[in-house]
């Protein structure tokens, strides 16, 4: 494919490993994190939905896709399929960085990507596993980048990228920004690729550079949030469950919603 | 110490959270032992400025600027960052709106904090505030404490606190006008628009029944148009369906979709993550099948099923026809 007038672009787009959506958690013995033995990991989905922004961005206009992630040696494994879905190279920064504060994260991250010099950083909108939403807006401001977050579309144009931001209740704005700026993507921004087994194939020999927070230079600090206690939430309302034989569940079911909650 | 609320307002409506926001903020300040301040951004936002006079608050302050008045986030992050540092609150609290997504992590950065999001409850014990929030999707409640000296940042998810709690009293309103000049601002902001007129209304409906990634296949989404129709449903869905292209996005139900209080909510397949349960929490009825016995959507449930759902459906429809 040819590409358009646009210069191309190099693009970063940090992805996070995060324990399978269907994980069975259960609360570690220290009590203030969940107990991570025997548990599977995938791509951060919202961050997947960044990866395949920046391929699409890449397959339009030409240029680089750079995987970039922290996390422990088993965060490998989320790289190798970045790289395998079309990923051209990756920057894994080796450090057991599970719960980190989103502050402490970002410092991590903004030090690789000033390596590189992109002219755009995406970022998902928020992680699975702690949720805070926050990495890529950080991230931003500790770059020093323009940003914007929430967004289902992404169009290129010359030193200047027109995005398509998500208002609540169904609205919808386009913001403009110059370049270089960092994009947080709103899951469903395009329907995920699967990697081809020429692209795992490839994935292999394709490059990824090993740092860590000292080779970065960045001090790790005191976290300015802790987090005291995980817990398994209270139910707050009382539940009526039936279990067992789905036919009798389903009868049992139907008769409370017509003669008890009188519903249908 | 003293606590401050920054509410959220667009063309001189408030966003339905901040007073919810407000609510919290009394409340919290009444705890600590402290008064609690609000703060409005915008532009001719005076109305909105002396309706907040009349309830218990210290200060009301009104930051006023043209380049406020539509929403970027350097202009509100240098506006706020700058008044923060002159009142120097111990606590500021903001609704966990998509605005505020978009720039407390940035204010918090620069003034070297890190913010607590999408809080959902609280405790004051010995002086000191502990704030709830949720991990993995709802799975797993976590409770966070600030390291270190104010301000502190937390945003309060929607329908954490009651905005029929706020207290009215009296405040004086001080005028701001914040230093920004059109430099300042890198991102240029368009009209907001509707894609299209919506032709599903779910707000409407009566009855719903909703899918979520539990149906695995496009090719499976009929058994729950059956299952609807058996009822007399509208369908609807959760995100990852309409992301999905499974069924379309006005189908969508949750934080980015459309809020709904049906009679009767019957989630099929749907885990409950908090950005659909917000979509959903007005429902008389919930109604929960899922193979998960854990899955958050159980906490809202009133009934549920504890089963394969595509074992559970067939079973539903035909007890439906009895």
């Amino acid at each position: 494919m040819q590409a358009d007038a646009c210069a191309t672009m190099k693009i970063v787009v940090a992805i996070k490993q995060v324990p399978a959506r269907d994980s069975q958690l259960r609360v570690a013995a220290t009590g203030q994190w969940i107990e991570e033995e025997g548990l599977e990991y995938e791509i951060n989905e919202p961050d997947a939905y960044a990866l395949e922004a920046g391929l699409r961005l890449k397959e339009k206009h030409g240029g680089e896709v750079i995987a970039l992630c922290a996390g422990p040696a088993r965060a490998g494994k989320a790289i190798l399929e970045a790289l395998a879905k079309g990923a051209d190279r990756a920057i894994h920064i080796e450090e057991d960085a599970a719960a980190l504060d989103p502050l402490t994260r970002a410092r991590l991250l903004a030090a690789a990507v000033k390596s590189e010099s992109p002219d755009l950083v995406l970022t998902g909108l928020q992680s699975e596993d702690l949720g805070y939403g926050q990495t890529g807006v950080i991230l931003a401001e500790l770059l020093g980048l323009p940003h914007s977050t929430i967004i289902m579309e992404i169009e290129a144009l010359p030193g200047v990228i027109r995005v398509k931001r998500e208002l609540e209740d169904g609205w919808f704005q386009h913001i403009e920004m110059p370049l270089p700026a960092l994009v947080a993507v709103q899951s469903g921004i395009g329907k995920l690729r699967y990697a081809t087994l020429m692209g795992i194939k490839k994935a292999k020999s394709k490059e990824v550079r090993r740092v860590t927070a000292a080779s970065l230079g960045v001090e790790p600090g005191e976290p300015a949030i802790s987090i005291e206690r995980v817990y398994l939430p209270e139910r707050t309302k009382r539940t009526q469950l039936f279990e067992g034989d789905p036919k009798q569940a389903a009868a049992q079911l139907v008769e409370k919603l017509r003669f008890e909650a009188r519903v249908i | 110490m003293s606590v401050l609320a920054v509410l959220e307002q667009r063309g001189g409506q408030w966003q339905r959270m901040s007073f919810e926001t407000l609510a919290a903020a009394q409340q919290i300040a009444e705890e600590l032992g402290t008064t609690a301040s609000a703060a409005v951004l915008g532009h001719g936002i005076e109305a909105l400025a002396n309706e907040l006079a009349a309830k218990r608050l210290d200060k009301v302050y009104a930051l006023d600027h043209e380049l406020l008045k539509e929403y970027t986030p350097d202009a509100f992050t240098q506006a706020l960052a700058a008044h923060i540092k002159l009142l120097d609150p111990t606590i500021v609290l903001f609704p966990h709106t998509y605005q505020v997504r978009d720039f407390l992590p940035k204010l918090a950065t620069r003034l070297g904090r890190v913010a607590v999001s999408d809080v959902i409850g609280h405790r004051v014990e010995n002086g000191k505030l502990t704030l709830v929030r949720q991990l993995f999707q709802g799975k797993v409640n976590a409770d966070v404490r600030f390291a270190g000296d104010g301000p502190h940042f937390a945003s309060l998810q929607a329908g954490a606190y009651r905005a029929d709690r706020v207290v009215d009293g009296s405040a004086t309103v001080g005028a701001v006008t914040p230093a920004l000049s059109p430099a300042d601002i890198r991102t240029r902001p368009g009209e907001p628009f509707r894609e299209s007129q919506r032709a599903v209304d779910l707000s409407a409906a009566e009855l719903i029944v909703s899918v979520g990634r539990g149906i695995k296949e496009a090719d499976n989404i009929p058994l729950i148009e059956k299952l609807a129709k058996a009822l007399g449903a509208e369908l609807a869905a959760s995100r990852p369906i309409c992301d999905a292209g499974w069924l379309p996005m006005e189908r969508q139900v949750g934080s980015s979709g459309q809020t709904v209080a049906p009679k009767l909510y019957m989630a099929v397949g749907i885990s409950g993550a908090i950005q659909h349960l917000v979509g959903m929490k007005g429902a008389r009825t919930v109604v929960a099948i899922n193979k998960d016995a854990d899955a958050p959507i159980f906490e809202v449930a009133d009934y549920g099923i504890v089963g394969d759902l595509f074992q559970v459906v067939p079973a539903l429809i035909e007890a439906l026809k009895k």
